[in-house]
């Protein structure tokens, strides 16, 4: 392996290497974008049946299909592959293929460091499914892995769990430093931070959440670590310190996070709205300040999740009322998306179908946290099916949603290809309506009092969960269409035009479909 | 931003893969290895892989630098290029940062909240209840279970051997600054004479923590396992050593490529990375040595 010394003029491009080391050894941002996808993809089908197991075993009252300590890895998991292995891959696979199409950049900053960050996933992800088939099971203290469970009482494969989580955070933060000096550097001429496309300005304020909470997250791992094999009594009231500190450190960690989870998706909606309302975004300004309201008070708002943990009544306020301001750049963003499709010439091809769900769906799970935010509410509301049913309102429609009309709509630009429209409505319309089957009778058995994360449950919750399983079930088997309809459109289909969708704009659209494998080897002007 | 076509996208690389099969390698035989010696099982299984992993890690780090570095005198980076690498750096210093944070937050969380409420102290005092004859105090020299976690007889006075590192490493900050000034006016054995002495006060400040922490262990029974101040100090400098331990070597490398004459007055972003990360490790240990030995 000699320095390569060629190229670097764009006089003489060099096409993808044959073969399998092309992925393996890549350092272009749209394979290593295609990696990250596929990548996620698996994860979101692997984490999914994790879903069905545990759907099929709430399918009816009684304990039938799967043993509870089964029961509880398998919560575990979904949480962890759904949260770290498919939600956030995919949006840093959109980052990866777009952001230098969008900003008129030849590639990623650091592209060598681009790669190690995608390679470091199968390890780490190879890791944590690993811990399943060890001696003592898998993780099965939760996604949220609380202390002393995750301590004194966790099996032995938590040592594999926590190398895990640092292969991932080390993966995430490198993700992320490329992002911004990306953004912060390889922009063309003329193209000014205010000029960006949202996806760009949302991914540069996603990228610093990540540095700033992947390295707590670390942290607290270490901590769990050094509780386990050193005898330090971090989470050890025996010793002075406090299982309390653990929520501390991870919701430090963990509300950030799910900023990060939806962020991105704020910025594709924010690119395809306008696109199909043939309008240009409404309100721009105040989208990218909202954007960064929103990230800011991420960081002060973490111990909502804690109301009920024991923290003085200041705290309970104070993190209450925080809560609740979040709600107002969040409102900024959905009144400009409204504002944006309002007298627009609106049509509903698969990728706004996804934005428009995104909009009114998120916007409900936005409305439950508020429900939950209210402290003396939470009290009631702690950990039943209620919380499961308001978070996967803001993942499913929001982050997933925000990720299929995400894949629908560059899909063109991807292949080269359109994909089969009636396939992705009927994709829109099944998971629409297996989704909501799914979730939204958790409101009901949760406010009733159903806890989460117990494989059994009380007879009068038989109906509503019967209805959840069928729509889980719906909801699952549908993505299989979605892989059906991905693969078909990579093999063939009616060629798609540079700007297949006539209300766009943007520099993504201004490279040939299927965008070449090196674009913007001179910089574009801007305006 | 006119240097934009003169944008160096590099080819295909192994390093990257490497890389990643290296952490993972080192991380299986890590765990491998903590979970025999928990179990008391006797297996040198666990060792062995963590050596090998180390191995392909040590090998990648070789590569991957030596490869940029041949890329850099090769003259294949712009001044664009330079501003990714700064970037690159300043963000991930700042990374380290948060994970400092994390621990510094444990230390006030359980000094001003934890250890007064076990006490019976503030708002949350009912937990006194679980051990009622426990009193808090910092530095924490009784446990509120001692049989489980055997509490230190004493703790390191900041005014001893923590003093001395202070002076120590607070003067390589500013050595490590002359031989900045001195690449930059073009002075090579200046250059070489304070990076070197940088380097020397790093390896005392290392030597004397090895010390103090043979003192902690030997004599004062203040271990890791001595109850949570034991836990946030070591873990606190512990890695703080660790981060010197890297950022030492680091600075050696840089000497090392001083003497084979690489770096001109006007090029220098390798060793001034470094510097930014001995600067880092400094102000580290200012909050070390103020939160941890002093308050």
């Amino acid at each position: 392996m000699s320095a390569v010394i060629d190229h670097g003029h764009g006089d003489h491009p060099h096409g993808p290497a044959p073969g399998l080391m092309r992925w393996v050894l890549t350092t272009n941002h749209k394979d290593i974008g295609t990696l990250y996808l596929w990548f996620s993809f698996c994860a979101f089908l692997l984490g999914g049946s994790f879903a069905m197991v545990i759907r099929a075993e709430l399918f009816q009252p009684g304990l039938q299909i799967v043993e509870p300590a089964f029961f509880n890895q398998m919560t575990t998991m979904h949480g962890l592959i759904m949260v770290f292995g498919a939600v956030m891959p995919a949006f840093v696979g959109l980052a990866n293929w777009m952001i230098p199409l969008m900003i008129g950049a030849p590639d990623m900053a650091l592209p060598r460091m681009n790669n190690f960050s995608f390679w470091l996933l199968p390890a780490a992800f190879g890791l944590l499914v690993s811990t399943l088939f060890m001696e003592g099971g898998g993780p099965n203290f939760g996604w949220t892995f609380y202390a002393p469970l995750s301590t004194t009482y966790a099996p032995q494969s938590v040592t594999f769990f926590i190398f895990a989580i640092h292969l991932m955070g080390i993966s995430s933060i490198m993700g992320a430093i490329n992002v911004i000096a990306t953004v912060l550097n390889l922009r063309a001429p003329g193209m000014t931070l205010m000029k960006m496309p949202l996806f760009v300005w949302t991914w540069l304020i996603t990228a610093f959440l990540l540095i700033a909470v992947m390295p707590v997250l670390a942290g607290v791992v270490t901590m769990m670590l050094m509780d386990i094999h050193f005898g330090t009594s971090f989470f050890s009231a025996a010793g002075g310190g406090d299982p309390v500190l653990f929520q501390h450190v991870f919701w430090f960690f963990g509300h950030p996070e799910v900023y990060i989870m939806i962020l991105p998706a704020f910025g594709a909606v924010s690119a395809i709205i306008p696109t199909f309302s043939r309008k240009p975004l409404f309100g721009y300004t105040s989208m990218v300040y909202a954007t960064g309201a929103i990230a800011f008070l991420s960081f002060i708002v973490w111990a909502h999740h804690m109301f009920v943990v024991g923290i003085p009544v200041a705290g309970e306020l104070f993190f209450m009322y925080a809560t609740m301001l979040i709600a107002v750049p969040t409102g900024v963003k959905v009144f400009n998306w409204v504002s944006t499709m309002w007298r627009g010439s609106l049509t509903f091809e698969a990728p706004m179908l996804f934005a428009v769900a995104f909009v009114i769906l998120f916007t409900i799970g936005g409305f439950s946290g508020l429900m939950l935010a209210i402290a003396p509410a939470d009290f009631q509301y702690h950990d039943t099916y209620f919380v499961v049913a308001h978070f996967h309102y803001v993942l499913v429609p929001g982050a997933i949603f925000g990720i299929f009309a995400s894949a629908y709509y560059w899909l063109p630009k991807w292949t080269g290809h359109m994909y089969d429209e009636r396939l992705a409505k009927l994709h829109f319309w099944l998971s629409f309506v297996g989704m909501n089957l799914a979730f939204f009778p958790m409101h009901f058995v949760g406010l009733a009092g159903m806890p989460r994360r117990i494989p059994d449950y009380n007879l009068m919750f038989a109906d509503f969960n019967r209805v959840s399983s069928l729509g889980a079930f719906l909801f699952g088997a549908t993505q299989l269409l979605f892989l059906y309809i991905v693969v078909k459109c990579i093999r063939g289909g009616e060629p798609a035009p540079a700007k297949p969708w006539d209300g766009a704009h943007g520099l993504e659209w201004s490279v040939p479909s299927p965008a070449p494998y090196h674009t913007f080897s001179t910089p574009p002007e801007v305006e | 931003m006119s240097t934009h076509e003169q944008y160096y996208v590099p080819a295909q690389s192994k390093w990257p893969i490497v890389a990643s099969l290296g952490l993972l390698t080192t991380f299986y035989g890590l765990g491998s290895w903590f979970n025999d010696l928990k179990a008391g099982r006797d297996s040198l299984s666990g060792p062995l892989i963590l050596f090998v992993g180390a191995l392909l890690l040590a090998w990648m780090l070789f590569g991957w630098f030596g490869n940029v570095i041949r890329e850099n005198r090769a003259g294949l980076y712009s001044a664009q290029m330079d501003r990714s690498f700064r970037w690159g750096m300043s963000w991930f210093i700042f990374s380290e940062v948060m994970f400092f944070l994390a621990f510094f937050g444990a230390l006030f969380y359980v000094r001003t909240f934890a250890g007064p409420w076990l006490a019976g102290e503030g708002d949350k005092g009912v937990s006194h209840l679980l051990w009622p004859d426990f009193a808090f105090a910092w530095p924490l020299l009784a446990n509120p279970d001692p049989k489980l976690f055997p509490p230190p007889a004493g703790t390191i006075s900041a005014w001893s051997l923590p003093l001395l590192n202070t002076v120590l490493l607070v003067s390589s900050s500013f050595t490590v600054t002359f031989a900045h000034h001195a690449l930059k006016d073009g002075n090579r054995s200046r250059l070489k004479g304070w990076l070197a002495l940088t380097i020397l006060l790093g390896v005392c400040f290392l030597i004397l923590q090895a010390e103090e922490y043979g003192h902690a262990y030997h004599e004062l029974g203040l271990t890791l396992g001595s109850g949570v101040y034991g836990a946030t100090f070591f873990l606190l400098t512990g890695f703080h050593g660790a981060h010197v331990t890297l950022g030492s070597i680091i600075l050696a490398v840089m000497l090392v490529r001083v003497l084979l004459g690489h770096f001109t007055p006007e090029e220098h972003f390798g060793f001034e990375a470094a510097s930014w990360y001995w600067h880092f490790v400094d102000v580290v240990w200012i909050g070390l040595f103020v939160f941890v030995y002093v308050l």
